[in-house]
């Protein structure tokens, strides 16, 4: 065994694990563990005390209104196959199949990962793209933190110590819904060495009315690039000269003339050209 | 800090009643405790896929699990599907076609390929070398394996 020695509570309900955390101040949630205990057998994390969370109640989908939310111990497993999902988030599915290996993903959590905010996970990615939000409880009641207001830097959130993600919230896909994630990785379920998520609605006409993208793996947090994107917008297809914009200007302003800049790039485009083949065709967002 | 505590768990359908440290991963638990040697102790940071076993039916890293999160949990280790005097038609799909040199991932090669099987019953090579992407083997090139997982679904020649 390689973790530092620590204490072990599992709890029946979100109330028990706020108690839990707000009385130790070396206690750290642990919910699918995939991240968290890596970290704890290299003894980079020593929490003292661990708060299963896995019993807590938080793992339903349901669909509200033009919402969809998705409980924060949700396994990505599930994501990737759950017919809820496939048809009102598939930028979220597409994603969850990207995670590491099946046997990673039956355990890891969709709040765990945007709690851990590896700068190069697929699902902070995703929650930006999609401009998304998680709710937070602590003792003093919940709250909604944006995904633009939630990752701080390299594996940090705006969250407190005391506060544990509940659900996680992300707009309902439109009737013409395009979305891709397009990442790169030496070796499959690898990390990727970086990734876009991008999201589109096209109007009754085709036209490209909403977008909305963030990559990964070019900044100590997933990146907002909504508005380096913006020349897909009005467009009825992803035309040649669409792609070549896209992916110069994405290169230009990450970086310039860095590998890594260029990969963005073109990884920006492709996400273009599969996003709009994905609603080229009303009603056939999830293909 | 670190009392040990007591922990049910039910491995290959067996009841076992431990006392353990809050630190100790399910992988710790079935090879110290249990002798179940078969889960094999690699990275043990959850990217070699060598300690794979099944919680509750679902293909997991058992280092990347402890034991106190398993309580009243179905563990399922290589163990429970053959030995040396009976292979599993798996297991005997790997000798027929070299899937192993040294050994080291095999048991957990398998264990996934059955699970994956279950799954997938006709998968294309494609399919099984995604299915397998998360098992490191360091001798075979993993031609051998992927014929024997071929073989064993039963779509080989």
């Amino acid at each position: 065994m390689k973790p530092a020695p620590f204490d072990y509570v599992r709890c029946a309900n979100v109330a028990e694990a706020i108690a839990a955390l707000a009385g130790e101040e070396g206690a750290k949630v642990i919910a699918g563990g995939q991240s968290l205990v890596p970290l704890m057998a290299m003894r980079l994390a020593r929490p003292t005390l661990l708060v299963d969370v896995n019993d807590v109640g938080l793992d339903g989908i349901t669909v509200e209104g033009d919402v969809v939310r998705v409980g924060a111990c949700t396994r990505h497993r599930r994501l990737e196959r759950d017919p809820v999902i496939a048809r009102a988030a598939p930028l979220l599915r597409e994603a969850a199949g990207l995670i590491g290996y099946p046997a990673i993903r039956t355990r890891g959590t969709i709040g765990g990962s945007l709690a851990h905010a590896d700068p190069v996970a697929e699902l902070p990615t995703v929650l930006l793209a999609a401009g998304g939000s998680v709710v937070v409880r602590s003792a003093a009641g919940t709250r909604v933190i944006e995904a633009a207001d939630l990752f701080t830097g390299f594996l940090g959130t705006t969250l407190e110590h005391e506060e544990i993600i509940e659900d996680v919230l992300l707009p309902v896909a439109g009737p013409r819904h395009g979305s891709s994630f397009c990442e790169w990785s030496p070796r499959e379920g690898d990390f990727a060495t970086a990734g876009v998520a991008l999201a589109i609605e096209r109007d009754d006409d085709g036209r490209c009315r909403a977008l909305g993208a963030a990559a990964c793996g070019i900044a100590s947090v997933p990146l907002d690039c909504s508005t380096l994107m913006a020349s897909a917008l009005g467009e009825t297809s992803a035309s040649g000269a669409v792609l070549r914009q896209i992916a110069r200007v994405m290169r230009a302003e990450l970086g310039g003339d860095t590998d890594r800049a260029d990969l963005v790039g073109l990884l920006a485009a492709r996400a273009v050209h599969r996003a709009f083949a994905r609603s080229d065709v009303p009603g056939e967002a999830a293909a | 800090m670190s009392q040990t505590v007591n922990v049910k768990l039910n491995v290959n359908g067996e009841a076992a009643e431990l006392e353990v440290e809050p630190r100790e991963t399910l992988l710790d638990v079935v090879r110290e405790r249990l002798g179940l040697t078969g889960a094999h102790a690699g990275c043990e940071q959850g990217s070699c896929g060598a300690c794979t076993v099944l919680v509750d039916g679902e293909l997991t890293r058992s280092c990347l699990i402890f034991s106190v999160q398993c309580e009243d949990k179905a563990i399922t280790t290589i163990e429970h599907f053959g030995s040396p005097d009976v292979l599993h038609p798996m297991m005997e799909a790997f000798r027929r076609h070299h899937g192993l040199q040294c050994g080291f991932c095999t048991p957990a090669m398998v264990l996934t390929a059955i699970a994956f099987l279950e799954e997938s019953p006709h998968p294309t090579e494609g399919e099984v070398r995604s299915a397998l992407a998360g098992n490191l083997c360091r001798c075979t090139g993993y031609a051998g394996i992927v014929d024997a997982v071929l073989d064993g679904a039963g779509v080989a020649e």
